[in-house]
């Protein structure tokens, strides 16, 4: 730590703006959570420790049914999108270049890039007109619209798995007359598969915290958690809300360390 | 090149089309594709109850800028809408300007922790990312009433002597925008400065320079494509925001996502709402494209 005893790499006052900016972070989130274990009705005051709240919004069958809508299309939408992230990543890494790979670089990415108002919009118009000349419904179409913005989130990891992997164990399996078939289900699924789950759990995270979109292509009665708090947030708020937000909040956090450690093991 | 290699170059072609191709449908079919429909109904009539009517008119991107007055059917430069995009544009500038004060130092901090800290505080930075945005934001809205953490820590200490208020207005909108956006302008700086050599900096301090002279003209020209790519990364998704101006701006300090959709619900005129929406779309892309264009000289140039 050569560096540090000249004190080169210090600028004054960053660490305190550092330390401070990770404060600023966490203060709301650790505020609202403290909230939701608030024994009084009114937001302002505070009552005592309870778990009132919790009951309350367990007890509340709209939450009920959103939670488990929520869970629905987040499983579906991370399982499609993992899939076809992954054949995707087989066909665009470890060959040599081809015509049309930067298209289809752009396509995978492009979720990440336009707006996502405007994806609500365009998807609200072309599932409304599907919707009306073959009078399906169901929340086929949120698990159709999620799987697709969940494929960047997915593919990112597979992809990195896959630059990361030797072709050696690939090439043995192959010189010892495995088929392509066996070769890929025996050698290369099983090492990818770390990234596989990595991918999955991003798209699910993804999926599960959407707004925008959903709460454009959504019918009547399809509120997922987070469209559901959204409409919420309009009427009058009570620390049922900061339950809801919690239970949500310790699904994504259990969900992120578990994908730390897992793409940590690799190193 | 032979004749197999040849055959084997196409068929590994074939093999990367093939297996994208699921991926290829779901995207075009549920994420880019819809965009040309909007283009379309961009260029349709407005129908009388939402929807369009299938006619061209160019009435919905003269719509972005100008209103029809309803009596002497003229069109009139339309200041309701300059003022949201204005709002928009301002509230998108400040939130990053304000991302890049707070950020470089905390991206900083980070790089330089010893090698074993680091992925503890990246990971710190990194939860909140994902986090949803709706709980932020309302964490943030939690904290800005007239009785959230910072009114009672200042009545606390005296600064103030009636609870300030903070909610529902540009300032919530540029608070909480800063908020939900910070982590995607540390990451990027955190990358740039992660590469940088900080043997630079005992050459600069050997010559004699000040830290703010190594900071300017040392430390910021070399971590520029990273400031770029964060500030990219923050305006973006600040000019389309939707979810927090909707919670923090109180439903009439409107911005353009939220423009876009008063368009389809309340204001019946779809083809102006898809304008809009291409607009929005257009400015997003030009920025990137500006971004890619700097990023590809800056490699060119070592």
């Amino acid at each position: 730590m050569a560096e540090r005893s000249f004190h080169v790499a210090r600028l004054p006052g960053f660490a305190t703006m550092a330390v401070a900016v990770f404060l600023a972070l966490y203060l709301p989130i650790f505020t609202l959570v403290a909230y939701s274990f608030n024994a009084s009705v009114s937001v302002a005051v505070w009552g005592g420790f309870s778990l009132d709240w919790y009951a309350k919004a367990w007890a509340n069958t709209q939450v009920k049914d959103a939670t488990m809508r929520s869970l629905i299309i987040a499983c579906f939408a991370a399982a499609i999108s993992t899939v076809v992230a992954t054949m995707a990543a087989l066909g665009t890494t470890r060959r040599r270049a081809f015509r049309g790979q930067t298209f289809i670089y752009v396509m995978i990415n492009q979720p990440l890039m336009v707006p996502e108002i405007v994806t609500a919009v365009a998807l609200m118009i072309l599932f409304g007109v599907i919707k009306q000349a073959t009078g399906i419904h169901g929340l086929g179409y949120l698990v159709l619209a999620h799987s697709a913005f969940c494929i960047p989130f997915a593919y990112l990891p597979i992809r990195a798995r896959l630059e990361g992997m030797d072709n050696a164990l690939e090439t043995a399996a192959a010189d010892l007359y495995a088929t392509p078939w066996q070769t890929f289900r025996r050698v290369t699924l099983p090492l990818l598969a770390p990234g596989m789950v990595a991918g999955a759990m991003l798209a699910f995270v993804i999926s599960l915290d959407d707004v925008v979109i959903t709460e454009f292509v959504k019918s009547g009665g399809e509120d997922t958690l987070p469209t559901y708090m959204l409409g919420q947030l309009r009427r009058q708020m009570t620390p049922e809300i900061n339950a809801v937000s919690t239970m949500l909040l310790a699904v994504t956090v259990v969900l992120l360390t578990a994908f730390f450690l897992l793409t940590r093991k690799k190193d | 090149m032979s004749p197999a290699e040849e055959t084997a170059i196409r068929t590994s072609a074939r093999n990367g089309w093939l297996l994208s191709l699921p991926a290829l449908v779901l995207l075009i079919g549920a994420a880019a594709g819809p965009l040309l429909i909007v283009l379309v109904y961009s260029f349709l009539s407005s129908g009388q109850y939402g929807g369009v009517i299938w006619e061209f008119s160019t009435n919905g991107w003269r719509g972005i800028l100008w209103s029809k007055d309803i009596f002497t059917e003229e069109w009139v430069l339309a200041d309701a809408h300059l003022t949201i995009f204005w709002r928009s544009v301002s509230l998108s500038l400040l939130t990053t300007i304000f991302t890049f004060i707070l950020g470089f130092p905390t991206a900083w901090f980070i790089a330089t922790r010893p090698p074993q800290q680091r992925a503890m505080w990246l990971f710190l930075i990194t939860i909140p990312f994902w986090t949803n945005l709706l709980i932020r934001t309302y964490a943030i809205n939690e904290v800005l009433r007239k009785e959230g953490l910072v009114n009672l820590v200042l009545l606390k200490l005296g600064v103030i002597e009636t609870p300030l208020d903070m909610l529902y207005g540009p300032f919530a909108i540029f608070v909480g925008m800063t908020y939900v956006y910070l982590p995607l302008m540390v990451l990027p700086l955190f990358a740039a400065i992660d590469r940088f050599d900080m043997k630079l900096l005992e050459a600069g301090y050997d010559l004699y320079a000040s830290r703010w002279q190594v900071l300017r003209r040392v430390i910021l020209p070399i971590v520029k494509p990273g400031i770029i790519a964060g500030s990219i990364l923050v305006f973006v998704p600040s000019l389309g925001a939707y979810v927090t101006p909707r919670v923090l701006g109180g439903g009439k300090q409107m911005m353009i996502g939220n423009f876009i959709e008063l368009q389809f619900l309340q204001g019946k005129n779809w083809p102006l709402g898809a304008a809009l929406s291409m607009l929005l779309l257009i400015i997003v892309t030009v920025a990137l494209l500006v971004y890619v264009r700097y990023a590809n000289r800056d490699a060119s140039h070592g």
